[in-house]
């Protein structure tokens, strides 16, 4: 299992290479704050802290991981929206 | 379960591969947003409990939403700053819950936890400065103390000794791994401290990344492949922002992190200058402006401070209306984060095909009539070009110099972050135009209405 997910990770790490080298400098700013937002995967480990019900300390502590989260997930898309919304081409 | 995260995986690759043009963005932010969904929703089924998670989406959702939609265009640094800070602070607590649960975990989940702990508390802690400093709460000037390295360099050997030791024997070392949260966040403090100002896009896109490794290490700790994925794709596209930062000021990653650039350490430049200011009033700078018939505008933080985006843009249209020709030319660290110019210059409704890169722009220069420099200054000083003391020597720059005419609008004759003299303001061919640069314009534009 662990030299797997070591695989997955390195592959990963090579496409995120490939895919980002070719985004134009004009997006950098959305582009941060998008991927900023995938970030907040994380959030699937704290769902499954604060869900286990396995005493107080860790559902607080995953209670506390999933309003970050959600903060980082919800208020990233939103931000990156509201940027890319107003790239447009004007028509001449 | 496993379908679901296989195409949330998918989702956030293919989301990200649209974000890199300009048609597709928004519906490749979208479809990014789709993965999240589909993971969340994947993992909310064979919960125990669910009181709690809704708690914090509800509470998370209204503050992220709320943020989102009030913050202004010209505080995007700090915004992004700011939730980057949350995601990282969210893996730390996922790797302390996941450990507190399971007491005995295999030794590479132990490994992983830690990491997860670690990289979440650098980055929760060196954001929120981040944020602190953008957002001008804190100076934001680079501080730099005596032996910081060297305690830098003993935080981060006790960090992995720590490490080893919970790793080894995880059972009987909880304390450790509070020690190890509490070491990560002195550590992100002290790793932001040192970088000030115009260093801040390099800083962000950095700790972009550590929050996106945060979250694979935490995605080792779950054995969850699809969080390993996601981590690691927002890890290289921070590395890779990094690096186009990093290369558009001539300097080396470990330069930017541990020189503190621009602080008393950079000598400043000989007091006796060459030439004579020439200053002009706005209504001068009509009468040229309207003569023009090429104008390329270079916009810096100073138009971020000023406000000014608007009001370009409505100087741009009487230009154009006036039959003049109208670019903006952005160097990559213009402002506080990568594209920052862009998306000011993209919310006053600017076309984004009128924006052109550093490289695109400087052979055109000898042929622009006129180009205005807003709040710009480091990144069009020519001696970046041509002296080789210049602390600055080397850096790619925008050679406003050599159009046929420079309007630099700026407040004050006071040197930019990197306090190094700009010769571009004694250059015979420039004019400086001084005051706030949004009342200038705007006497410029009401010059324009008045004909």
């Amino acid at each position: 299992m662990i030299p797997i997910l070591i695989f997955i990770f390195v592959l990963a790490v090579f496409l995120g290479f490939e895919l980002i080298s070719k985004v134009p400098s004009q997006l950098h700013t959305p582009l941060m704050s998008g991927s900023n937002a995938i970030s907040g995967i994380t959030i699937v480990g704290a769902i499954v802290a604060a869900g286990a019900a396995h005493g107080s300390v860790a559902t607080a502590l995953g209670f506390l991981a999933v309003m970050f989260a959600t903060i980082n997930v919800v208020g990233g898309y939103l931000v990156t929206d509201r940027m890319l919304a107003m790239f447009r081409k004007k028509k001449k | 379960m496993e379908w679901f995260y296989i195409i949330a995986a998918s989702l956030f690759v293919v989301g990200l591969k649209m974000l890199s043009s300009p048609e597709t963005a928004r519906h490749g932010n979208l479809v990014s947003a789709v993965g999240m969904l589909l993971a969340i929703v994947a993992t909310l089924q064979g919960r125990m409990s669910f009181s709690w998670i809704m708690a914090g989406f509800l509470i998370g959702s209204a503050a992220g939403a709320i943020s989102a939609y009030r913050v202004k265009m010209t505080a995007m640094p700090e915004m992004v700053a700011l939730f980057n800070g949350f995601g990282g602070l969210a893996s730390l607590l996922v790797g302390w819950a996941e450990y507190h649960m399971h007491r005995t975990p295999p030794t590479f989940t132990t490994a992983s936890i830690y990491l997860a702990v670690l990289i979440g508390g650098v980055t929760f802690t060196g954001s929120v400065l981040a944020f602190a400093k953008l957002s001008e709460l804190v100076p934001g000037k680079p501080v730099l103390f005596r032996g910081q390295q060297v305690i830098n360099a003993l935080l981060l050997a006790g960090a992995v000794w720590f490490g080893v030791l919970f790793t080894i024997a995880p059972e009987a070392h909880y304390t450790i791994l509070i020690f190890g949260v509490i070491i990560s966040l002195v550590l992100g403090i002290l790793s932001v401290l040192p970088i000030g100002g115009a260093d801040m896009p390099v800083v962000i896109c950095l700790l972009n990344s550590y929050s996106g490794l945060a979250a694979a290490a935490a995605g080792f700790v779950l054995a969850n492949d699809m969080m390993i994925v996601a981590g690691s794709l927002v890890g290289a596209s921070g590395i890779i922002l990094c690096q186009i930062m990093c290369k558009a000021m001539n300097r080396s990653m470990a330069h930017v992190l541990f020189s503190g650039f621009g602080s008393a350490a950079s000598a400043p430049a000989e007091a006796g200058t060459k030439g004579e200011v020439k200053s002009i009033s706005p209504q001068d700078a009509y009468f040229a402006l309207e003569a023009a018939r090429s104008v390329v505008i270079v916009p810096g933080y100073g138009m971020a401070v000023a406000q000014a985006q608007h009001v370009v843009k409505e100087l741009a249209d009487h230009l154009e209306a006036n039959g003049t020709e109208v670019k903006y030319a952005i160097h990559p660290v213009a402002g506080r984060m990568p594209g920052h110019m862009n998306v000011l210059l993209a919310e006053a409704d600017v076309s984004y095909d009128q924006l052109v890169e550093m490289d695109t722009i400087n052979p055109a220069m000898p042929t622009m009539d006129v180009a205005i420099v807003i709040g710009a200054n480091d990144v069009v000083n020519p001696a970046a070009r041509e002296d080789k003391s210049s602390p600055i020597y080397g850096m790619p720059i925008i050679n406003v110099d050599r159009a046929h005419t420079a309007f630099v609008l700026k407040r004050s004759m006071a040197p930019g972050f990197a306090g190094v003299e700009n010769p571009l303001f004694f250059n015979e061919n420039t004019r400086m135009i001084f005051g706030d640069a949004k009342q200038t314009l705007q006497a410029i534009v009401t010059e324009f209405k008045a004909t």
